[in-house]
């Protein structure tokens, strides 16, 4: 089996390396973000390697260094990372028993390894890995066909190991970009415009010259505006009383012309998909219903923009010096952020050294790329002087790339058995896709915000739509459902407010909550259980397997009345990836406020490398959807962003936190699928239709808060 | 530029500095406790919060002159001797984190609320961690955290 990940690093010396008492170090491309794989991938490595967990240290993902594996995204980290790391561990298992055998002057048959010490049956002596190869490279290829082990051969895998960097967590010992320190370091902090298009205007030069007697740095490239200073809270005043000397031209300000209209009737581009796939055919015309069909029912959905909103503002340490700049940030990926960024600086990449240090979770492109391009901006004024430069809260809020708003359109037809004879649905939406690739056609630093305010400025790089199968704004678009006579447009809508790129999920979400919304709607139309109509229309077992055992274990249809209602949802993340099940019962307040009681998913992720990791991730994920469906999205007007901090941008608190119950199904052998997207959208579904249940309310706009509830029940 | 004192994890520790700085950035960038986290400055994340005399307070707008003659202790200050608190360690036993950026706070609220009730009810739970936000969704495992710590075992339902 080979990989993308193993035809650009080959080698065993690209993924690991034995130092002394026998601690192994891995690299990987893909970096941690709180979402555990560095413990998967030490799992995987020690399982190969026959070493205890806790010899294996995963390194930091340094450019030039660390293999090249892309972005941090699309829950393709195990599949791509995790399986280069375990043939690379298991050719250099192999390699060093041959060289054991060499050393022991006995069959390679003979030999036993257990944690890293290798020992021949046949005689009394034994050497460990770091003996035969401290100091030494392989020199060899991984071998994708050296023989791994089969489940039953496993003992590590699937078993629960402290998590990788949880005792400094819970010390207060772990580094994140944010505690860096160096000597001579300085703070720095950005002044912004009030929205996208204010540039500068105006400054107050008396004002600037009484900061910088006073020792600020004072940064000014274009309309890029930066404060600098020893002390972290003097730049923090700085930048504000630096506000205070900018004028900006303020421009047309922000579009504020109704949303869901506007994604309905700007231009756009579109296409019909196949099998989850763009083609160039003509897009289908939306015609009469079949002859057969009994009941044609119609639906629209739509979903606000939301944010990332990481607990922490993004960050970047950055040090210019000579003719290189070094930057540490909590990138997603930092080959691609690299290759962007030095062409906006006019640099060759390998004179910008990358490297990831943790940051908050980041759930999809956040402010972390910016962040570290507005570092390099100001390292590069201020050569030799390391340099801390943290986003704020309002920074974070009003300028991160948020998750495009969308609108799902579906039609369905039924015939007199209820099964589904017909289906169409349209998704209409911005970008999800504006991490900063470089190019095509030098495209690379317009994706990045800072450039945009730079001199020479970048303009913003103009949406595509993308192809391949559920990238972006038709992620789940097409069902897994059996239905026949399948109509799926994707529509990329131009000229929309905001700035937009890749949020957890992608249009998965959205997609999720429409179609799985629409599935109940649809069995009721066929006088169906909801459990039963989604059996009735599915082929794929494993499907079959995770909405059953979801059901079971949450006593579906459950507890329905006065008020308190419970919904499932189902999906298979991208149609290839984690099965997961979600059911939720909530209950709906005379306030109007839906309290979240009780959840149950089952998931079916493959073999289970992790299990407190996986399930650490499918119930954050139904956490941070519950969040998104129930309290979030990100208002503006001409003037700017206007959810800037927690209260004007609310997210779900311990308060409305559900008990929730994971059920993993157990797939031994089976490759492992990525899991950290999979339970949003059936979250959102599932709570949507626990609401009708409870109020015999169909809410079809996110997020249900109280007033969408009292609106609907108006009408 | 006044001199104040402040006792943090046990220590007294003299400063000269503009004494309005918030106590996040004297702990974090002076005494290199970075284990307080800076999420908003607003008050409104639970990210920066201290024990002061064993309440759980927000370190990041109060300036820390106000911290005088008071106990201040830090997350880093719950293990100095180098065991895990009994909180931390069922923080552990959970695995109640995820990026973790938020973990020391809300290790920080639990602390501060099982010194005055060993046996909160879910009520008083909420209401200690009502202030800070989680965007990872570990939500879950801290409940089960706080429950084991409290009750003698993890929750099970």
């Amino acid at each position: 089996m080979t990989s993308a990940s193993l035809e650009k690093s080959p080698n065993v010396d690209d993924w690991l390396t034995v130092s002394s008492d026998n601690l192994i170090t891995i690299r990987t491309g893909k970096v941690d973000i709180g979402q555990r794989i560095s413990t998967s991938l030490a799992i995987i490595a020690a399982e190969e390697l026959d070493i205890d967990y806790d010899r294996i240290h995963v390194e930091r993902t340094q450019t030039g260094v660390a293999p090249d594996e892309g972005v941090t995204a699309g829950s393709n980290s195990m599949e791509q990372s995790a399986t280069a790391i375990r043939a690379a561990s298991a050719t250099a298992r192999h390699h060093m028993l041959l060289l054991a055998a060499k050393a022991l002057e006995v069959d390679v048959n003979t030999l036993e390894v257990s944690d890293g010490l290798i020992t021949s049956r046949d005689i009394n002596r034994s050497i460990t890995y770091s003996d035969l190869m401290e100091g030494k490279e392989f020199g060899i290829a991984v071998d994708t066909n050296a023989k791994i082990k089969v489940p039953s051969e496993q003992s590590v895998v699937g078993t629960k190991v402290v998590p990788k960097g949880l005792n400094e967590i819970v010390t207060g010992n772990f580094q994140y970009v944010h505690d860096m320190t160096m000597d001579g370091m300085m703070h720095a902090r950005v002044v912004r415009p009030p929205h996208y298009h204010a540039r500068l205007k105006s400054l107050d030069e008396n004002k600037i010259k009484k900061l910088q007697l006073e020792g600020v740095k004072i940064i000014i490239n274009g309309s890029f505006i930066a404060v600098a200073h020893e002390d972290e809270y003097r730049a923090i005043k700085a930048r504000d009383r630096m506000a205070a000397a900018v004028t900006w031209n303020l421009a047309d300000g922000l579009l504020v012309n109704d949303l869901y209209e506007a994604l309905l009737s700007n231009p756009r581009v579109s296409h019909q998909l196949v099998d989850g796939v763009p083609d160039d055919e003509p897009i289908p015309k939306l015609g009469n219903p079949p002859d057969e069909a009994t009941k044609t029912i119609s639906a629209r959905y739509e979903k606000p923009y939301i944010m990332h909103a990481s607990v922490a503002p993004s960050a970047a340490f950055a040090l210019a010096e000579a003719s290189k700049i070094k930057i540490w940030c909590h990138s997603q990926g930092v080959y691609i952020l690299r290759n962007s960024a030095a062409e906006a600086l006019g640099m060759k990449p390998e004179d910008l050294v990358i490297t990831h240090v943790p940051g908050p979770g980041c759930y999809g492109h956040n402010g972390a790329d910016d962040v570290a391009f507005d570092a390099a901006l100001v390292a590069r004024a201020l050569p030799e002087i390391p340099v801390l430069l943290k986003w704020t809260r309002e920074d974070e809020h009003a300028w991160e790339p948020y998750g495009s708003a969308m609108v799902m359109e579906l039609r369905g037809s039924l015939n007199r058995q209820g099964d589904v004879i017909e289906w169409s649905h349209d998704t209409y939406s911005d970008t999800h896709s504006m991490r900063p690739f470089p190019g095509p056609n030098g495209l690379g630093p317009g994706r990045l915000i800072g450039s945009r305010y730079m001199d020479p400025s970048v303009p913003p790089t103009p949406p595509q739509p993308t192809g391949g199968s559920h990238n972006g704004k038709f992620r789940n678009q097409d069902p897994l459902y059996t239905f026949p006579n399948r109509r799926i447009v994707k529509h990329l809508v131009k000229d929309l407010p905001l700035r937009c790129s890749s949020l957890r999920a992608l249009g998965g979400y959205a997609n999720i909550f429409a179609l799985e919304s629409f599935m109940d709607e649809l069995s009721l139309e066929a006088n169906m259980d909801a459990v039963d109509f989604r059996l009735m229309h599915l082929s794929d077992i494993r499907a079959k397997n995770v909405i059953e055992a979801a059901a079971e274990a949450f006593g579906w249809p459950g507890n329905n009345s006065k008020g308190v209602g419970c919904g499932l949802a189902f999906g298979q993340y991208k149609n290839i990836k984690t099965y997961a099940a979600v059911a939720i019962e909530v209950e709906v307040t005379d306030n109007a406020e839906i309290k979240l009681r009780r959840a149950v998913i089952a998931a079916d992720a493959g073999h289970v490398i992790d299990p407190s990791g996986l399930i650490v991730q499918l119930e954050g994920g139904v956490i941070q959807a519950a969040s998104w469906t129930l309290y979030e999205q990100v208002l503006y007007d001409r003037g700017g962003i206007t959810s800037r901090d927690w209260d004007s941008y609310p997210i779900l608190r311990f308060g409305n936190v559900p008990s929730i119950k994971t059920i993993l199904m157990e797939r031994p052998g089976k490759p492992f699928l990525g899991a950290g997207e999979a339970t949003t959208g059936p979250t959102a579904a599932a709570i949507a239709n626990a609401v009708y249940r409870a109020t015999g309310l169909r809410l079809r706009r996110l997020p249900l808060t109280p007033e969408a509830v009292k609106l609907a029940a108006l009408s | 530029m006044t001199t104040f004192t402040l006792l943090v994890n046990g220590t007294n520790h003299s400063f000269e500095t503009d004494p309005a700085t918030p106590l996040i950035f004297i702990l974090r960038n002076q005494l290199n406790y970075t284990g307080p986290k800076l999420g908003c400055g607003l008050e409104t994340c639970g990210a920066c919060a201290v024990l002061v005399d064993g309440e759980a307070e927000l370190s990041c707008t109060r300036a820390a002159s106000e911290f005088e003659g008071k106990q201040i202790i830090t997350i880093e200050g719950l293990s100095l001797n180098g065991n895990l608190s009994a909180v931390q360690q069922a923080f552990m036993d959970e695995g109640a984190a995820q990026c973790g950026y938020c973990t020391p706070g809300i290790i920080i609220a639990v602390t501060g609320l099982i010194s005055k009730t060993s046996k909160p009810s879910d009520g008083e739970i909420n209401e200690a961690l009502e202030k800070h936000l989680c965007r990872c969704g570990s939500h879950a495992n801290v409940i089960k955290a706080v429950k084991r710590l409290t009750a003698g075992g993890p929750n099970i339902d």
